[in-house]
């Protein structure tokens, strides 16, 4: 049996769910979900999950569980796991995944394969497909050891419209779980958002982004020459706002905007999963790097390998002419 | 405060990657490596909250003979000494392994703060420092963006996805992962060069029954799947060419 464990906050199912279920689906194994939380919103996705042709949805109710904590969870789900006794325990790689889901792992004494893109039959084994070396190679890696073994999966790695629908909606069923006063020493806030973007890239028609070819903040004028000639908006990859050479609203990718112009230009940008879900919806997508394996070309529509110092000030001089 | 920070060595960016003969790792034999750049970050992180709050901070790697190189560079940057795990087994350990490694050797300083990269450039499972809080028995938080300390106490920012955050707050002892970008680094200076030659740096035996629980098959190259229309050339003639397809073909300019 496949336990998927599905994510919501505040009554709403986070969509990435859905993914893991369609992974989950694709095994010919039974497939139970399992989704934490408390009173009305919680009922309220153990209905929508139960649309989806599985065995059962489990309800982990709490009000401890109303707002997501590391140890609540790593503690609530360490029960379902331990007394449902799956095969696989799959989720999806969010950002929440990422906090509890190892140590959930490591609790019932097993290990996490993070952030897989696929999951398929290698030898009369299970081959969980995962990036490495930030996307420059993938690997088939394998659990070893007994049952369970855990699994997330990427955001997008799998359509959620390939959702299996059941006939009859599946059973829900409340699992109590009991937590020891004490056991979540974790105390949160609200999320918030710092202040207002003050520039919003998402209406942008054009984006010239930069990444850590460009090797300084002295160059960045010359970016900024190309978007000009081009009527773009600058905007950059991570590690370009770390650095503080660009404000942080001018980031994209996972931690900073998504956009979707019609035309994107990445200059000396590799291409990690965290940047590419920010701008692959982008109508055309133009690389220009160095290295012909970056895995920005995966996704690019037209590339140029080549020093971004050579061949920006050419595109310059090109639209002049 | 008593400062962990875990850091890992890790194949240069720049270096060109090729897989191995037996297709399960790199070929990383002449390869230069570098400290895994969000461990620079929590160095970092750990070297202010020592200046703001005194006490100490070491550094702790597990790896094999190598790996000697991030233990002195942090050292340099700052550190006050280092726990260097070793290891014939480290050398295909999954995170759970060299989390239990690091545990092994870290247990007995009862440090106050364990400080992690969020994930590894390489292998970035974004799991070896959640693994090693549940062996430490501690509470932790994972891709921290800011580290306030008050009472035995700590409030962090935590980073959520799309540009939202959430504080949290803890006691001590916990470990916190921590995401790049979280400050600005300091370099070695020359003098921090020369002071770490004589810091401590205590070397620990891993294990020898630790235990996989992943394998890794085989690593690839990924297929390409996009037909990406390549253009060669010169610089100029290639410029040429991207503007006339971005002007007649995608029609975006
Ligand atoms: C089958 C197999 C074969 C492997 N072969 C090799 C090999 O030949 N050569 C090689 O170099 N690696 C090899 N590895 C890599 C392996 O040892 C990883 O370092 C380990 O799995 C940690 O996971 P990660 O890199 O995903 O770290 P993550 O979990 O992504 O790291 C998170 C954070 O944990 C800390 N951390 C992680 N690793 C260490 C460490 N070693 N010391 C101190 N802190 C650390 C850092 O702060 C890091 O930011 C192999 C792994 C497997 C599964
Ligand atoms: C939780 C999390 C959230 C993240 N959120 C984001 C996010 O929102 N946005 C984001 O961008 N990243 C994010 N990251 C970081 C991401 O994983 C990558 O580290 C980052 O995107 C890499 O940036 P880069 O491509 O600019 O740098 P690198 O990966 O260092 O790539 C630089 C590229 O430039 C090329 N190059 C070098 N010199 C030249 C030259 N002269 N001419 C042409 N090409 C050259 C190189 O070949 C290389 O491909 C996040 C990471 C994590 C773990």
């Amino acid at each position: 049996m496949v336990l998927v464990i599905a994510e919501q906050r505040d009554g709403v199912l986070n969509n990435a769910s859905w993914e893991a279920l369609v992974a989950a689906q694709q095994l010919d194994e039974p497939v139970r979900v399992a989704v934490a939380g408390a009173g009305d919103g919680l009922a309220a996705v153990g209905a929508e999950l139960a649309a989806a042709d599985v065995e059962s949805i489990l309800t982990v109710d709490h009000p401890e569980l109303e707002s997501y904590t590391p140890d609540g969870f790593v503690a609530a789900f360490a029960a379902v796991v331990t007394d449902t006794a799956p095969d696989r325990v799959f989720l999806a790689h969010t950002y929440q995944t990422r906090e509890f889901a190892p140590r959930l792992a490591a609790r019932v004494g097993r290990s996490l394969i993070a952030d897989c893109v696929g999951v398929r039959p290698r030898d009369g084994r299970l081959a969980f497909v995962r990036p490495m070396f930030q996307g420059k190679f993938v690997a088939d890696v394998a659990a070893a050891g007994p049952a369970p073994h855990f699994a997330s999966f990427q955001i997008g790695a799998f359509r959620p419209d390939a959702l299996e629908r059941g006939a009859a909606p599946a059973p829900v069923t409340a699992f109590p779980v009991t937590l020891e006063p004490g056991a979540i020493r974790q105390q949160i806030e609200v999320p918030f958002q710092e202040a207002k973007q003050a520039v919003d890239l998402t209406q942008a028609e054009r984006i010239v982004a930069v990444g850590r070819g460009i090797k300084g903040r002295e160059h960045l004028g010359l970016v900024e020459s190309l978007a000009t000639a081009l009527g773009a908006e600058v905007a950059a990859s991570r590690p370009i706002c770390d650095s503080g050479w660009l404000p942080m609203d001018r980031q994209i990718g996972s931690s900073g905007q998504t956009v979707a112009p019609k035309l994107y230009l990445a200059l000396g940008i590799s291409g990690a999963i965290q940047h590419l879900v920010g701008m692959k919806g982008s109508r055309t997508i133009v690389a220009v790097n160095k290295d012909a394996d970056a895995p920005i070309f995966e996704v690019a529509d037209y590339g140029i390998v080549g020093d971004l110092f050579d061949v920006v000030p050419a595109i310059i001089a090109a639209l002049d002419a | 405060m008593k400062i962990a920070v875990c850091v890992k060595q890790v194949v240069t960016r720049e270096w060109p990657l090729r897989v191995d003969e037996a297709r399960t790792w790199v070929e990383d034999r002449d390869a230069s490596f570098e400290m895994n750049e969000p461990d620079a970050y929590a160095l970092e992180e750990a070297l202010r909250l020592r200046e703001q709050h005194g006490g100490e901070v070491v550094v702790c790697s597990a790896g094999p003979a190598r790996a000697a190189q991030v233990v002195r560079e942090a050292l340099a940057r700052g550190a006050d000494r280092a726990i260097r795990v070793e290891g014939g087994g480290l050398a295909a350990a999954d995170a759970a392994m060299v989390a239990e490694a690091l545990a092994a050797a870290m247990r007995d300083e009862q440090f106050e703060l364990v400080l992690t990269g969020l994930q590894s450039d390489d292998q970035g499972f974004a799991q070896t420092g959640v693994v090693l809080a549940e062996l430490l028995g501690i509470p932790h938080a994972t891709i921290i963006m800011e580290v306030q300390v008050a009472d035995g106490r700590l409030r962090v920012k935590r980073e959520l996805e799309g540009g939202w955050f959430q504080w949290v707050s803890m006691p001590t002892p916990a470990l916190l992962t921590i995401q790049s970008g979280i400050n600005q680094l300091r370099y070695a200076t020359l003098k921090g060069i020369m002071a770490a030659k004589r810091k401590e740096v205590r070397v620990v035996e891993a294990a020898a029954d630790l235990v996989p629980r992943q394998e890794i098959l085989e690593i690839r190259v990924p297929e390409k799947t996009k037909q990406t229309h390549m253009i060669a050339g010169s610089p100029s003639e290639a410029a040429a060419e991207l503007v006339k397809v971005l002007r007649e073909e995608a029609r975006v300019i």
